[in-house]
């Protein structure tokens, strides 16, 4: 059994030996010459005003970043099913529908209650 | 899939799905402000629970399984969603008025606990590891957000991010134990996994590291020691309903898969988590007892007797066999019963969530209150275990299957802690009786929350005048499971 997944295990090793080499080289090959504008998140030479300097978010992104996980994960479903939907035929075809009601369901009442409009 | 399958399905699954689309259909309600509305919703949240409880009925005992293996109709699987639909139906019941009092009517706590409910159902019927796994997840996320639902109270919200906290880290054990189970027999399906294991060596270091971190984040979600530090914080802190349908409904299902794992499907692994489960169960009961004695709060006291009540439950595991199912099956039902009808109590002495929930409140109920007192004084008998009272004979059935497999050291200690926990039971009905006060509570009882004071004393009382009648039909569930 364990030797099935000796695939992954190759993917793990060939993964860190990457990526410790093209660390490894583009830290011997590359100039160093570090002072503190450069060292900025944005290194456009504008000094980093208003709300996001300090580390705060409006809590707006929150619910903004919810709603988007659960549609990336609905597209996640979406494509995987429209690739197999020939082979599940017609209850793979009702069966993604049932799966959108319901998030159509949470939709509707995030829009409703207002979780899209940015001013409260 | 062809559609026969589909259909017969879809058929199993109905009482689930019939209060998801509750749920749905609650959820747009609650979009439409209008005075009354917690009312309407809560009616129709009833009807929808006593709907998928009489399909739950019609599918009966006969093991069927649906949607490939994953999920199945037997008679736990019937027993347990029941139980739940009581303990859900009760909580609704018992949450209106309190709700009302703290400016929290609104439509989506009853969404909430009917989403909670689908997801505990699917516990207890899902036979695949990740169905299981799904079901808790739908359930924990409900009650998390039921937890903080006081928006405005700080305790509230406090215990709720603790909740989320420490429910995830134990979701997470259970994760690594589901896929070490998954590297190991290459199935998550329960079935397939038994045959899998069938001549396992039980001394294999990776199978003992799968079976306790599943047992771990099972033992986390049911609040066994040393997995209880959640526990007291978490019912202070929440909604006093809340706190009520976590200590029964949440329990309930935890256990219904414990019991299906570890006695239904995965009894091979039974040599593996013996010794530590005899540990736990007794450090539950000892910790659980103990701590309650020195308890101020009336929430953080049942919080620990619950916690107490946890390892009784669990020492019926240990007593194994259908005698120990059914046992634990019947505690869990009279547990669910005398523990909402106190909390019921406690929502009718509510001062105001702000100000907390003192023992003190109980001074001098008999004298202002007489019949409210008496109900009480059922209730708490029946926790403490003093016969007549169905919490006698829950304790009793599992004492007795735990004597006939020969584990008698393990039913003394039991039956000593059981005492030491019976004094904070008699300490609240001596403030009720001996005492007197100054300031008697002001107590308005709806109807509502009356009709689930008479149903939880109805069945405490009866509990422990038949407790043959509801054995048997627990025995009747367990052995159509065991088949």
């Amino acid at each position: 059994m364990p030797i099935d997944f000796l695939p992954v295990f190759l993917m793990v090793a060939a993964v860190i030996t990457l990526s410790a080499l093209i660390l490894t080289l583009s830290r011997l090959i590359r100039p160093h010459n570090p002072y503190p504008e450069k060292n900025r998140p944005y290194e456009c030479g504008v000094d980093h005003v208003g709300e996001a300097s300090a580390g705060l978010f409006k809590v707006q992104y929150f619910v903004i970043a919810i709603l988007f996980v659960v549609f990336d994960v609905e597209t996640m479903f979406l494509f995987p099913w429209a690739v197999v939907l020939r082979d599940m035929g017609l209850f793979g075809y009702i069966e993604m529908f049932v799966f959108i009601s319901l998030l159509l369901v949470g939709f509707a009442y995030a829009w409703i209650k207002g979780a899209l409009e940015w001013e409260s | 899939m062809d559609l026969t399958q589909v259909k017969t399905s879809v058929l199993l699954s109905g009482p689930e799905i019939i209060v998801i689309l509750g749920a749905c259909v609650a959820l747009m309600l609650s979009l439409v402000p209008r005075p009354g509305q917690g009312g309407l919703i809560a009616g129709l949240s009833l009807m929808m629970i006593a709907l998928a409880a009489a399909m739950s009925v019609t599918l009966g005992h006969t093991p069927q399984s649906a949607y490939q293996g994953m999920f199945v109709i037997d008679g736990l699987a019937t027993y347990f969603k029941l139980l739940l639909c009581l303990g859900t139906a009760l909580t609704i019941l018992i949450s209106s008025g309190y709700l009302a009092d703290e400016n929290a009517d609104k439509g989506e706590y009853y969404v909430l606990l009917l989403f909670a409910l689908s997801g505990a159902m699917i516990m207890v019927s899902g036979t695949d590891l990740l169905i299981i796994y799904i079901g808790l997840e739908l359930q924990a996320l409900s009650i998390y957000v039921l937890v903080g639902f006081l928006t405005t109270n700080t305790r509230s919200n406090e215990a709720a991010l603790k909740y989320v906290i420490l429910g995830a880290f134990s979701s997470g054990l259970l994760l690594f134990g589901l896929s070490l189970f998954y590297g190991l027999t290459g199935t998550t399906q329960l079935g397939a996994m038994a045959t899998a294991l069938g001549d396992a060596d039980t001394n294999d270091p990776l199978l003992v590291l799968a079976t306790l971190f599943l047992l771990a984040g099972l033992l986390f979600k049911v609040g066994a020691v040393p997995f209880h530090m959640w526990v007291p914080d978490i019912y202070e802190g929440a909604p006093s309903p809340v706190t009520g349908f976590m200590s029964t409904v949440g329990k309930v299902a935890a256990f219904a898969v414990i019991l299906r794992l570890f006695m239904h499907d995965l009894t091979t692994l039974a040599p593996i988590w013996r010794t530590s489960v005899v540990v736990v169960a007794v450090l539950t009961m000892g910790l659980g007892s103990l701590a309650a004695l020195v308890q101020s709060n009336i929430k953080r006291m049942l919080a620990y007797s619950s916690i107490a009540h946890g390892g009784f439950l669990l020492l019926g595991l240990l007593a194994g066999g259908s005698d120990g199912l059914a046992s634990v099956m019947l505690y869990l039902l009279v547990f669910t019963l005398m523990n909402l009808g106190l909390f019921a109590v406690i929502i009718l002495l509510n001062q105001g969530a702000d100000r907390g929930e003192p023992i003190w409140d109980f001074t001098g109920l008999a004298k202002s209150h007489p019949g409210l007192a008496l109900i009480t004084l059922v209730f708490l008998l029946s926790l403490a275990g003093i016969p007549p009272t169905g919490g006698f004979f829950a304790k009793f059935y599992v004492l007795l299957a735990l004597v006939e497999t020969g584990q008698v050291t393990l039913a003394v200690v039991a039956v000593l802690f059981s005492a030491v926990s019976a004094w904070f039971y008699l300490r609240i009905i001596m403030l009720m009786y001996m005492k007197e006060t100054d300031h008697p509570v002001k107590v308005q009882i709806t109807p509502s929350i009356q009709l689930a004071l008479i149903v939880t004393l109805i069945g405490t009382v009866l509990t422990g005048i038949l407790p043959a009648l509801f054995l048997d039909t627990a025995q009747a569930a367990a052995l159509a499971g065991l088949s």
